[in-house]
């Protein structure tokens, strides 16, 4: 009996060993690592002595890197309110007409989720090519409805390259808080929305006073999810603007900021693991700590089961 | 959606007009989709000049001249082999791996397996970008940078939380009669797992499965930062160099979307609602 439970234990064991030490190896040990390799100088890959806050103190007050990081953090925040606005309100607003379900409400849910299946390489480059000042199907649309000087260069003036940026950002990721919205609104009972529509709720009462509280769950994953993504935002400015944050810092956020300071790039100097590190703890942190709070506060909204 | 009260007078159903204005909205929607990606497949066929002078016509011809310049003068096919490999491999480590630990913890109770669960579900959150330094420190002294393994490894690390999430979840929803009469016919563990539990979670594997091949699929960030040598890149990061070499040569760009974009999209189509809820799985209950 005896070795019936070791052989028990081994086998138990033995199923969670591999899944433990890769998740142990590649992702808990670089978490910790980053926190630890912050509070060091580095000189390329080799990490040299110990220096405590500095580089926290660096990224944040030293000249130029505070006004860097501010700036880049600055822009991630209104990439996020923006998405929130543009992307998550017309998504909320297509799970609604779409709960009816109309004939072809079906293909409307696959066209909108197409684009959130391509990579953001692959939609940032195209939407590169449609916004070109010269030839891009965006300015030529333009002149060719008359609206001449509503053509401008999208990307290359400060004014519009991070609204542009956020627009194509909108335009690839709506399909999947549509859908989240949309299956948060299924689960919904029937008889509450027949209710309420016997009390005479048009689809406006029905939308604020049933669906918006009743919702809350989806919308608080999809608040959740939008502000992870905007503060680790990357790729899509990357590809769109490149690594620099062109024109001018415009397109900056603190995903580019983050990578510049840790590979060096052509025009932002050499790289610097130690000021890189202090970014990635700082981002990590205002994630964790956001999230965290924002997720109880948010519970708080939705109704008991 | 139109229900009826005794007297029998409809509820509240939508008038033809409104119905009427909400189709509108939804196919003015489904345009802005769509209408982009077919430019984009259209222009791949046409000539740069073509391009310039007339954006929005048909091709003069669908003679896939840009495709054959793609597939023969560029490492288009070696940067779509090399996605291949790394998926494959990736999301095939990630479900073994997985569906083994999801299954001790939802089939046997012992000591520890809340801890363990929760372990794994911490990981479901950590944005692992931001520990990129660590990561590529460790893989260049493990002698992974560089490496295609290097990045079935990262991937791995990265689905298997998700994943675990997924098929313990399904798993803990099996009824227990069936690997008890088992067991009492004298089955060893490892033949119930593999013959009679593991054939019932087919459908919370292909789930997990396609909830971390489209973002492994996908992803530039890693290679970006790992892979240097060309013919290891992936079809994301091979992108971005070919878009730059040919940047003046419209028709080969718009092309190299096109394929680049094809094999994922030829999936979706077939299989839209294992997608949908592939990937929009885990975020709602």
């Amino acid at each position: 009996m005896l070795q019936n439970d070791l052989g028990r234990k081994l086998w138990i064991a033995a199923l969670l060993a591999p899944a433990l030490v890769i998740v142990l190896l590649f992702v808990i040990v670089p978490i910790a690592s980053a926190f630890l390799y912050a509070f060091y100088s580095w000189r390329g890959l080799a990490r040299a002595d110990f220096i405590g806050l500095e580089n926290f103190r660096l990224v944040l007050f030293g000249e130029p890197f505070g006004t860097w990081t501010f700036n880049a953090l600055r822009n991630n925040l209104i990439v996020f309110t923006s998405l929130m606005v543009v992307q998550n309100g017309t998504a909320f607003l297509i799970a609604f007409v779409l709960l009816k379900s109309l004939p072809g409400h079906r293909f409307h849910q696959v066209a909108i989720f197409l684009p959130v299946i391509l990579s953001s390489v692959i939609v940032g480059a195209m939407w590169k090519l449609f916004l070109n000042p010269f030839f891009g199907l965006v300015n030529q649309g333009l002149i060719a409805v008359g609206l001449q000087s509503w053509a401008q260069p999208w990307l290359g003036q400060p004014q519009t390259a991070l609204g542009s940026i956020i627009f194509v950002n909108a335009w690839h990721w709506v399909g999947f808080p549509a859908l989240l919205f949309l299956a948060g609104m299924q689960r919904i009972s029937k008889d509450v929305i027949d209710a309420a529509r016997l009390d005479g709720a048009g689809d406006m009462a029905l939308m604020r006073h049933v669906i918006w509280p009743l919702v809350a769950p989806a919308t608080t994953v999809v608040v959740i999810l939008t502000f992870i993504g905007s503060m680790n935002w990357f790729e899509m400015p990357f590809v769109m603007a490149g690594i620099d944050g062109t024109p001018a810092g415009a397109t900056d956020v603190l995903g580019l900021y983050f990578y510049r300071t840790a590979f060096g790039s052509a025009t932002g100097g050499l790289q610097d693991f130690g000021r890189a590190s202090a970014l990635a703890v700082l981002m990590f942190l205002v994630i964790a700590i956001v999230s965290v709070f924002w997720t109880r506060a948010l519970r708080r909204r939705e109704l008991p089961e | 959606m139109s229900a009826a009260i005794p007297d029998g007078r409809p509820v509240a159903a939508d008038g033809p007009i409104k119905v009427w204005m909400i189709q509108a909205f939804l196919i003015f929607n489904s345009i802005l989709m769509l209408y982009p990606i077919v430019i984009v497949v259209l222009s791949g066929f046409k000539s740069t000049a073509e391009i310039y002078s007339t954006p929005f016509s048909l091709p003069a011809s669908f003679e896939p001249k840009n495709l054959v310049t793609i597939w023969e003068q560029t490492r288009f096919p070696r940067y779509l082999l090399n996605s291949l490999i790394v998926t494959v491999s990736s999301v095939t480590t990630i479900l073994v791996v997985g569906t083994l630990a999801a299954y001790a913890l939802a089939r046997y109770r012992f000591r520890g397996n809340e801890l363990i669960y929760l372990f794994f579900l911490s990981g479901l959150m950590v944005p692992l970008k931001l520990a990129i330094i660590p990561l590529f420190i460790q893989l260049t002294s493990l002698g992974l940078i560089d490496t295609q393994l290097g990045l079935i490894l990262v991937y791995t690390a990265m689905g298997l939380p998700s994943a675990i999430f997924i098929l313990t979840g399904f798993l803990r929803t099996l009824p227990f009669e069936l690997e008890e009469s088992a067991r009492i016919d004298g089955a060893s563990e490892g033949r119930i797992m593999w013959s009679i539990m593991l054939p019932l979670a087919r459908p919370a594997m292909v789930i997990a499965g396609i909830h971390n091949a489209v973002p492994i699929w996908n992803d530039f960030f890693f290679p970006l930062v790992m892979v240097q040598t060309d013919r290891l890149k992936t079809l994301p990061q091979g992108l971005t160099i070919f878009m730059g070499e040919y940047n003046t040569e419209w028709g080969v760009l718009f092309a190299g979307l096109t394929l680049a974009a094809l094999p994922i999209t030829i999936v979706y189509m077939a299989l839209s609602r294992q997608f949908i809820s592939g990937l929009t799985h885990g975020a709602v209950k």
